[in-house]
């Protein structure tokens, strides 16, 4: 047979466990933040099509950015205007669609998505497209003496790397240097072709796989700047990232990816002039918002159960619901390990929600007024010789008048917080009244002060606990963490050793 | 204020109300037996049937309407006590020492009409003085005449002693004595003079007012050095029987001395509290230990002997 004292323990160390274990769950797995204070960053990407219609219909597809590692996409938002708007879902990503059976004035239009950078963020349906077709065919377009050009210079990188990667660095290197071959030179004379699409058809040409990568550095105030491409090359099992104005590098933490592979971000027909451009604005927004509406639009079915999915209002309730266990914890403490009386066990807490309510110093000062007129109310109609039931009704309703005409006063003086004392819960407080005076009758005004003021220091301490942002975020956002409360009380209540009072109490004997 | 450390209270063996909460009601007194020592009518019945001399009960006023006949229920009795049912620590007793017609006399000299009397049955009935405010009935019972035995270390009121059973044994006593301050009233948090009692003879062993040393009473002055309970063996039997009485393995039986009944039960406590510990002088710890190793079956009188010669 187990000891009845070791269950406790073992209760309360799996209530314990449970509830860290569930919440550390949340905070390392799903990126809830601990603090209410942690902010993050959101930024706005705004792609911006400025455009000139020919009179002809007109269709502008635009691609869109997909799910990517680090980087959670919140919203994404199309403004059409006039156009029609269509988005299409093709194998190496959404395409959207603009389109207008006749166009021929000037235009505008957004697409918007905002995104927050997050290192640990990993998307499983991150893609892996790779484009295959040779997009040079060298015999079309280049003439013998450029093509043998092509071929030293490819020859020439070959022997000077080891593989894929080092290949396209030293390529980008030969068209990067100040002192460029013949070779290069001749290439470079080509019309119409720039350092990045040279590079791009020798690699080509060698059979290299490579994809552009299109996107925006993620940096606030960023005003219709062009997509910065970069070039991604596949190597035996990892891709290294190019400039074609630095050689190789490293792909940005704060770079966002527009669009992947060689097609272009943008097409049109029947458009006289499209241009696309790119800004980027940046707004700090707190953690616990972002990821409650995140858990809610990505339908994480754990989160889905948690009380962010109910209704504002029902939020509202169980916000100060979730904080009564520790207002009750408080109560234990101040009890079970202190010792000191308080009027009724759990008065204290529901005063410490009034005071929530009105803010401590006019709660309390509410407190004294209506406690002490209503004593003396009380005192009076106690000769009136009513029945228990009838009397404390009558105190009820006293004070509620006392309250009626405070709040009118005060609200002529100008002074609202008054206003809130509604908040009071009456019937508590007329039952104070009446313990408080059979007590102070029974015990002597000495006893009944001790009472009084020790639910007010117990009120006042649960106050704080309540009232404090890190634990109302706590303890909503980490309902689990309960089990943890739950824990201390079992805990604290199996606790047989002395109260801090009894220090006090038991001094004379000890010291003897 | 002094503070000591709580090694210190280990020392001394003291038992803390956490202790007394969990090891001693929570482990040994079983909810279900609180009614026979919370209703004291109930008590009473139980005690007269186990031959335990109690007060006599004069009537009982269960109801409202009964109060306008509060003046023929009351006519009989020059003297009486009026507390409620459920009550606990002496809270809503009327102690009516005479009357002069309608006009009833406290113990404090203070006079009471009919009418206050009613009001206050009235309060009882309501369930004012009563655990959780249920609704409770009032007793009218015998006043315990002042045995002029303990006049000297009481101030208007009866002394009455206060004996802790712990499984059936008695380990601490003490009587406690009423004061100008405490109003007539046997509480000690209410001023009443603690006093520790030796198990061994039911002489005095020290003192205390609100948990203070004294050695003599406040308003009498005299000297408690030289108080003796009389009829020791008796009274501590009488405590411990309540152990079968009550299958209460943690108590506190009250026992006043009546000028011609001799000692009575008064009422018995299924939570008594700890300030006996400071009247004594001493924790409670190590009697509980003593009481614990006691493996063999012992009738309350072998129990007695046992904690006369053997616990201190």
């Amino acid at each position: 047979m187990i000891s009845s004292r070791f269950q406790v323990l073992m209760i309360a160390m799996l209530l314990a466990m449970t509830g860290l274990f569930v919440a550390w769950y949340k905070v390392v797995y799903l990126g809830v933040p601990v603090t209410p204070h942690d902010k993050r960053s959101v930024f706005t990407v705004t792609a911006e099509v400025d455009l000139e219609g020919t009179g002809a219909p007109a269709s502008v597809s635009l691609r869109l950015p997909s799910t990517q590692p680090g980087m959670k996409i919140l919203e994404r938002e199309g403004e059409a205007g006039e156009f029609g708007m269509t988005t299409a879902l093709m194998d190496d990503g959404e395409l959207l669609h603009w389109t207008k059976r006749s166009f021929d004035a000037k235009s505008k239009l957004f697409y918007k998505i905002r995104v927050t950078p997050e290192p640990l963020y990993e998307p499983q349906d991150s893609q892996a497209v790779w484009d295959t077709i040779p997009a040079y065919d060298d015999t079309q377009f280049w003439d013998a003496s450029e093509q043998a050009a092509a071929a030293g210079i490819l020859n020439y990188a070959r022997e000077h790397s080891a593989d894929a990667i080092s290949l396209a660095a030293q390529l980008i290197d030969m068209f990067n240097t100040e002192m460029p071959t013949d070779a290069v030179k001749e290439l470079q004379a080509k019309k119409n072709e720039t350092t990045a699409s040279l590079v791009m058809a020798l690699l080509a040409r060698e059979k290299i796989t490579f994809r552009k990568v299109r996107g925006i550095m993620l940096e606030d105030g960023q005003k219709k700047r062009r997509a910065v491409t970069l070039l991604e090359v596949k190597g035996a099992d990892e891709s290294g990232y190019f400039s074609f104005k630095t050689g190789q590098i490293t792909l940005p933490e704060n770079f966002f990816v527009w669009s992947l592979g060689n097609r272009a971000m943008m097409t049109t027909k029947g458009i006289a002039k499209a241009r696309l451009r790119f800004s980027v604005s940046e707004a700090k927004v707190a953690a616990s918002m972002l990821s409650k509406r995140e858990m809610l639009k990505q339908g994480n079915d754990f989160l889905n159960f948690s009380l962010y999915s109910l209704p504002s209002s029902q939020q509202n309730a169980f916000k100060q619901l979730l904080l009564i266990p520790i207002g009750a914890l408080v109560v234990v403490i101040f009890r079970i390990l202190i010792g000191i009386r308080t009027m009724g066990t759990f008065m204290p807490v529901l005063f410490a929600l009034a005071f929530i309510q009105t803010t401590l110093i006019s709660g309390l000062a509410m407190f004294f007024v209506i406690v002490s007129s209503g004593l003396i109310v009380r005192s009076y109609l106690s000769r009136l010789q009513l029945l228990l039931v009838a009397r404390i009704s009558a105190v009820i309703i006293v004070v509620i008048s006392i309250m009626s005409v405070m709040s009118i006063v005060s609200f002529k003086l100008g002074i609202d917080e008054v206003l809130k004392i509604t908040f009071f819960p009456m019937i508590i407080l007329s039952w104070t009244i009446e313990r408080m005076s059979i007590l102070w009758e029974e015990s002597g005004a000495r006893e009944a002060l001790t009472q009084v003021g020790g639910s007010l220091v117990v009120a006042i301490a649960a106050f704080f606990a309540m009232d404090n942002d890190f634990v109302r975020h706590l303890t909503f956002t980490f309902p689990e963490l309960q089990l943890l409360v739950l824990a201390m009380v079992i805990l604290v209540g199996r606790y047989t050793g002395y109260r801090i009072t009894e220090l006090v109490r038991f001094a004379p004997l000890a010291g003897r | 204020m002094k503070f000591v450390t709580f090694g210190a209270l280990r020392r001394k063996g003291i038992v803390g109300m956490n202790y007394r909460n969990v090891e001693l009601i929570g482990r040994y007194n079983p909810r279900s037996h609180y009614p026979l020592v919370d209703n004291k009518l109930m008590t009473k019945e139980l005690a007269r049937n186990s031959g335990v001399p109690v007060t006599e009960l004069y009537a009982t006023i269960e109801r409202q309407s009964q109060l306008r006949n509060l003046h023929d229920i009351l006519a009989p009795y020059g003297s009486f006590v009026v507390k409620p049912d459920y009550g606990s620590g002496g809270k809503g007793i009327v102690v009516i020492t005479h009357r002069e017609g309608d006009t009833f006399i406290k113990a404090s000299g203070d006079a009471l009409s009919l009418n206050d009397l009613r009001k206050h049955i009235s309060n009882i009935l309501s369930g004012l003085y009563s655990l959780g405010g249920r609704y409770d009935t009032a007793i009218i019972e015998k006043v315990v005449a002042f045995d002029p035995m303990f006049a000297d270390y009481s101030f208007e009121g009866v002394p009455d002693i206060r004996i802790i059973v712990y499984r059936g044994y008695p380990v601490m006593a003490m009587m406690r004595c009423p004061t100008r301050e405490s109003d007539g009233k046997a509480n000690l948090h209410q001023g009443a003079v603690g006093v520790g009692l030796s198990l061994k003879d039911g002489s005095a062993l020290s003192a205390v007012i609100h948990d203070r040393p004294v050695t003599h009473h406040p308003d009498t002055h005299h000297d408690f050095a030289k108080l003796k309970v009389p009829q020791w063996e008796a009274v501590l039997t009488m405590a411990a029987s309540c152990y079968e009485m009550t299958g209460l393995g943690y108590l506190g039986a009250d026992i006043v001395f009546d000028k011609n009944d001799g000692a009575l039960m008064l009422e018995l406590n299924a939570r008594p509290g700890l300030a006996i510990q400071i009247a004594n002088g001493r924790g409670l710890r190590e009697r509980l230990e003593t009481v614990d190793r006691q493996k063999q079956p012992r009738t309350a009188a072998e129990r007695v002997l046992y904690s006369m010669n053997y616990i201190e």
